[in-house]
């Protein structure tokens, strides 16, 4: 076999690889299931439970999808702001880390307060936890034109839009698109909180309530159920990226 | 007398008060409309900042600045610009980076969408004056550094400047591309008689291609020596071989070093 099809078969070959031995230890150890279930138990609790992991997974995945997109549409909107204007980018930049530096699980409670538990918190903790990687990134991409390709235009006569609009926001494309990829599992990350601390429908309160039972496969089925819905999200952000900004990967096509 | 690029008397710091640096300072230039000049003199003495003037990137502190007879107080959208670094955009096929100054300048901008066809075509025979023809639906990270700088000519000279800056472009080229690029630029400009500034650090360069070369002083720059070039044109590549030409750079490689010890 080449070189390149061990390539494309590696991502399965260690996922399977890391079950067998996943397996091989909890045998070999004889580690009780409540500890840790083998993914033979794991594999027989989802098809046990099939109906309420695939409408509770359903739900993590519309918070987050939801969450993410509102976070797409202000990080977008924010970050060319920052990079607009450096005295927005001063002001808002210190804010931004302090924001970003409080645990999206402390804040939680607030929006219980605000809006009653349930799917609205989920959403804005996705939201709130995925913003700040695209805002950074997009400011970043606007923020590092070429001082040279800014001279060339400005002697033309182009306002700051033209710019922006011609050199700035192209460029920072590939950055945006690659802050996708950071978002949406961020976003996962949130909703999952949210839904641990105060909600009655979603993966993580499936798994809290099967905790509570001592339904511990169960337990583990939400992590898979969860790990797999992030593989999935990733690629389709993945694949976007490079069909959106190509220009910016020619290396690894050719 | 006028001429077509004035400077009179340029002063220009940066920065604030007490940590001033002093970029230049009683800088005098006049250039004729056609004329093909060259600045050269020591690193740091200021020449970007004399092609940022006659763009009307900065203003002076002091004295004025005439491009086309009329002082600059903002960008002139008269002048072309190619600089070392080809900065082509990557998104872009080579023919639609050449294109660019056409959607910022008026009257191109308001004609882009209704002329398309006729500006592709200018285009496409620019590119073929450059030796680029057939190439612009590459993109730029397909071309070779020679290349890419040929298109950053085209770029420049798309909207059909009457005044054309260059700030090293040739710089970062290998020997052999960049007495190619030298014919290239002889070409355009006896075609197209355009005025050029053409700062540069190679010597040999300034006077291959300029009809006069000024040398400026080290920091805080001024013009300390203005010197005609007066080999026939067309000029063969062969000149830079001859005695004669050789003179005339070691003369003003002898200048700049002065200037140097001077700083």
């Amino acid at each position: 076999m080449t070189t390149s099809r061990w390539i494309t078969l590696a991502p399965w070959l260690w996922t399977i690889g890391l079950f067998l031995i996943w397996e091989l230890a909890v045998k070999i150890f004889d580690l009780p299931v409540f500890i840790l279930p083998a993914p033979t138990d794991i594999w027989a609790a989802i098809v046990k439970y099939w109906s309420p992991i695939w409408k509770n997974s359903v739900q993590t995945l519309f918070t987050t999808v939801a969450g993410f997109l509102l976070a797409v549409v202000g990080g977008l909107a924010l970050g060319l702001a920052i990079g607009w204007s450096r005295a927005i980018y001063a002001g808002l930049y210190p804010l931004m880390i302090g924001f970003n530096s409080i645990p999206k699980v402390a804040v939680v409670p607030i929006l219980v307060i605000w809006f009653g538990i349930g799917t609205i918190p989920a959403v804005l903790t996705a939201f709130l936890i995925a913003f700040f990687p695209i805002v950074v990134n997009v400011a970043t991409g606007l923020a590092t034109i070429e001082p040279e390709m800014e001279d060339v235009l400005r002697a033309l006569g182009a306002k700051k839009l033209d710019i922006m609009l011609k050199v700035g926001i192209p460029r920072s494309m590939p950055y945006f698109f690659g802050s996708l990829k950071v978002a949406i599992t961020l976003a996962f990350v949130g909703s999952v909180i949210s839904e641990t601390v105060a909600a009655n429908s979603g993966i993580g309160h499936m798994m809290l309530a099967a905790q509570s039972q001592f339904n511990v496969p169960l337990v583990w089925a939400g992590l898979v159920a969860l790990a797999v819905l992030g593989i999935v999200m990733y690629a389709i952000m993945a694949w976007l990226e490079i069909r959106m900004t190509g220009w910016a990967h020619r290396s690894s096509r050719s | 007398m006028t001429g077509f690029v004035d400077l009179r008397n340029v002063r220009l710091s940066y920065g604030q008060a007490d940590d001033a640096t002093l970029a230049l300072d009683g800088l005098d230039m006049s250039i004729q409309e056609g004329e093909f000049a060259a600045v050269v003199g020591p690193s740091g003495c200021g020449k970007s900042t004399l092609m940022k003037l006659a763009t009307g990137l900065i203003n002076p502190q002091e004295g004025t600045v005439e491009v086309a007879h009329q002082e600059v107080s903002g960008p002139v959208s008269i002048a072309g610009m190619a600089f070392q670094n080809p900065s082509m955009l990557p998104w872009r096929s080579t023919l639609s980076n050449v294109m660019l100054p056409l959607e910022i300048v008026q009257p191109h901008r308001a004609n882009l969408r209704r002329e398309k066809a006729a500006y592709t075509q200018k285009a496409e025979e620019l590119l073929k004056l450059v030796g680029l023809g057939g190439f612009g639906e590459k993109y730029p990270w397909q071309l070779s550094g020679g290349m890419q700088q040929r298109a950053n000519l085209c770029r420049a000279l798309i909207h059909d400047p009457a005044l054309l800056m260059l700030d090293e472009p040739f710089g970062a080229l290998d020997a052999f591309t960049r007495e190619e690029l030298w014919q290239v630029m002889r070409d355009l400009h006896a075609e197209k008689s355009f005025t050029v500034i053409l700062v540069t650090h190679d010597l040999r360069e300034a006077v291959y291609l300029a009809d006069t070369v000024f040398v400026m002083s080290a920091r805080p720059g001024k013009i300390i020596e203005r010197r005609e070039v007066s080999f026939p044109r067309p000029r063969s590549i062969d000149l830079i071989y001859e005695a004669e030409f050789n003179d005339i750079v070691h003369d003003l490689r002898a200048l700049i070093a002065e200037a140097r010890v001077a700083a």
